[in-house]
């Protein structure tokens, strides 16, 4: 069975998580972060959300405290350089071969 | 079949017959640069729009690039679109002509063909659009402003039919400011021969789609699980298009016969084929000097014909064989060069011919580049030479004779 059954003639598809397949397997430094050191900025409470304002990725949650979805996570280190905590910290990731 | 219709015959030149038929197409979106030669077409479509005669988007833009990134859009949401260029333009909008055929949006470019520096030249040859031969583009070749007319509201008809853009070549100067009389179609005609453009999928807010994206090598399963085209399953299906769209051409000149009275239904023109021991094959104005050329060769008893490329794109490899199946000698002109080869069309006969009965020899003469005149007499002096040559017994000469005085 080919392709020609998706009845495209050109690059067409749906938007949805995941368009470019799991991204987070790309990821060569871990985001870690250390909650404890969050700053408050909202209602008091220890997050001031610029990791998910400048994720490129949109892979943080906006819960407090904020998560990483680490299927997506590329890596890419610019939530350790935004924050004014230091609250992240890049560590390279031991991965399994292949 | 008799037609009875009543004629509207105009006095245009070459720019005014494109800028009517593009209007007589009810085109939406027009997205356009100025540049000399093809810039009394773009002022007139503006005015055409300003004064409400043409009720469409007329988009001044900054460049050729921006102008062809916009009919791409516009085309992708729905309109009809048009733009017209000429030689530097048609070489800056390059990436986005690969953009309009790889997303197979119907846009409509005028060719309004002009040399390429360096140096500058701003008068004809048609080395801007030889130069776009490959971006997946259907090209077709006009010889007079009737033409020019004509093939205008033919390639929307070919362009929406078979999900590829077509460029309208003509040749500058020679066509463009050029005024002949013209058969300009009506209203309710065109609208008869040219249904309202349906797009094969829609930009559209309220469904929202992805389109082109970076697209992986390999095919992949789509969000709604469905095996999806790799990058290259998508050019194959843009060559299939091109290769398929053969029928669409002729059917679309057989219909605009049924309409308007004159008869597209091929590929290129044939002159006196049917005896022709020598055939000259020319592409754009020159087709028509060419006639000229063969009648002062038959008054000398040459058996010649004149084949009038129409189509280049996708060129008609079958159809050319047939034409040529009878000829001795080919002498093709060339108002192009590949540099280190030959000029484009010879290539092409060549390509075509391989492998058939025929055995002609071959003679290619580059001629015409940046507005150098090229009469009659000129061709006739070169079908001559081509004749004497045949004594040498060589078939397929490697390098091409060029026409001037170096």
């Amino acid at each position: 069975m080919g392709t020609r059954e998706c009845n495209h003639i050109c690059d067409e598809s749906s938007p949805g998580i995941g368009e470019a397949g799991k991204t987070g397997e790309w990821r060569i430094f871990l985001p870690v972060i250390d909650h404890k050191k969050c700053i408050p900025s909202r209602l008091n409470k220890p997050t001031c959300f610029l990791c998910w304002l400048y994720c490129p990725e949109a892979v943080m949650t906006k819960g407090i405290p904020v998560a990483i979805d680490l299927e997506y996570c590329k890596g890419c280190g610019i939530c350790a350089q935004v924050c004014p905590a230091q609250a992240i910290t890049m560590v390279y990731e031991e991965k399994n071969p292949g | 079949m008799a037609v009875q219709r009543k004629s509207d015959i105009q006095i245009l030149d070459g720019n005014q017959a494109a800028a009517l038929a593009a209007k007589l197409s009810r085109v939406q979106v027009v997205a356009a640069y100025p540049i000399t030669p093809q810039t009394p077409l773009t002022e007139t479509l503006s005015q055409f729009i300003e004064q409400g005669d043409l009720q469409a988007e007329y988009v001044a833009v900054e460049s050729e690039h921006s102008a062809m990134a916009v009919c791409t859009s516009a085309s992708l949401v729905g309109a009809r679109t048009f733009t017209a260029t000429s030689s530097h333009g048609l070489a800056y909008m390059h990436e986005m002509l690969h953009w309009a055929a790889g997303a197979r949006l119907p846009v409509v470019l005028a060719c309004v063909n002009r040399a390429i520096g360096a140096p500058w030249n701003v008068l004809n040859d048609q080395q801007d659009s030889i130069s776009q031969r490959d971006t997946g583009w259907i090209q077709i070749y006009c010889r007079n402003n009737q033409e020019i007319m004509d093939s205008v509201i033919q390639a929307y008809r070919i362009a929406e039919s078979v999900s590829v853009p077509v460029m309208v070549c003509y040749d500058g100067y020679i066509l463009s400011h050029t005024e002949m009389p013209v058969d300009v179609p009506g209203q309710k005609d065109v609208d008869r021969y040219l249904p309202s453009y349906k797009p094969h999928t829609t930009l559209d807010p309220a469904n929202p789609k992805n389109y082109n994206l970076v697209t992986l090598a390999n095919p992949r399963v789509g969000v709604e699980g469905k095996l999806c085209h790799g990058y290259m399953e998508l050019r194959y299906l843009l060559q299939e298009a091109l290769q398929n769209s053969r029928e669409t051409i002729l059917q679309a000149g057989k219909e605009f016969n049924e309409i308007f009275g004159r008869d597209y239904a091929n590929m290129f023109w044939e002159d006196r084929e049917e005896d022709a021991e020598i055939m000259i094959v020319a592409m754009g104005s020159l087709a028509m000097e060419a006639i000229v050329a063969a009648d002062m060769l038959r008054e000398e008893g040459i058996k010649v014909g004149v084949l009038g490329l129409r189509v280049f794109r996708p060129f008609p490899k079958s159809d050319v064989v047939r034409a040529l199946r009878k000829s001795k000698l080919i002498v093709v002109f060339d108002k192009n060069i590949s540099y280190g080869s030959e000029g484009a069309t010879c290539s092409e006969i060549k390509s075509a011919l391989y492998g058939t009965y025929i055995n002609a020899a071959i003679r290619n003469y580059i001629v015409g580049l940046g507005g150098r005149d090229i009469k009659a007499r000129e061709l006739v002096d070169a079908t001559r030479k081509a004749i004497a040559s045949l004594k040498e017994t060589v078939l397929n000469a490697e390098y091409p004779e060029w026409i001037c005085q170096i």
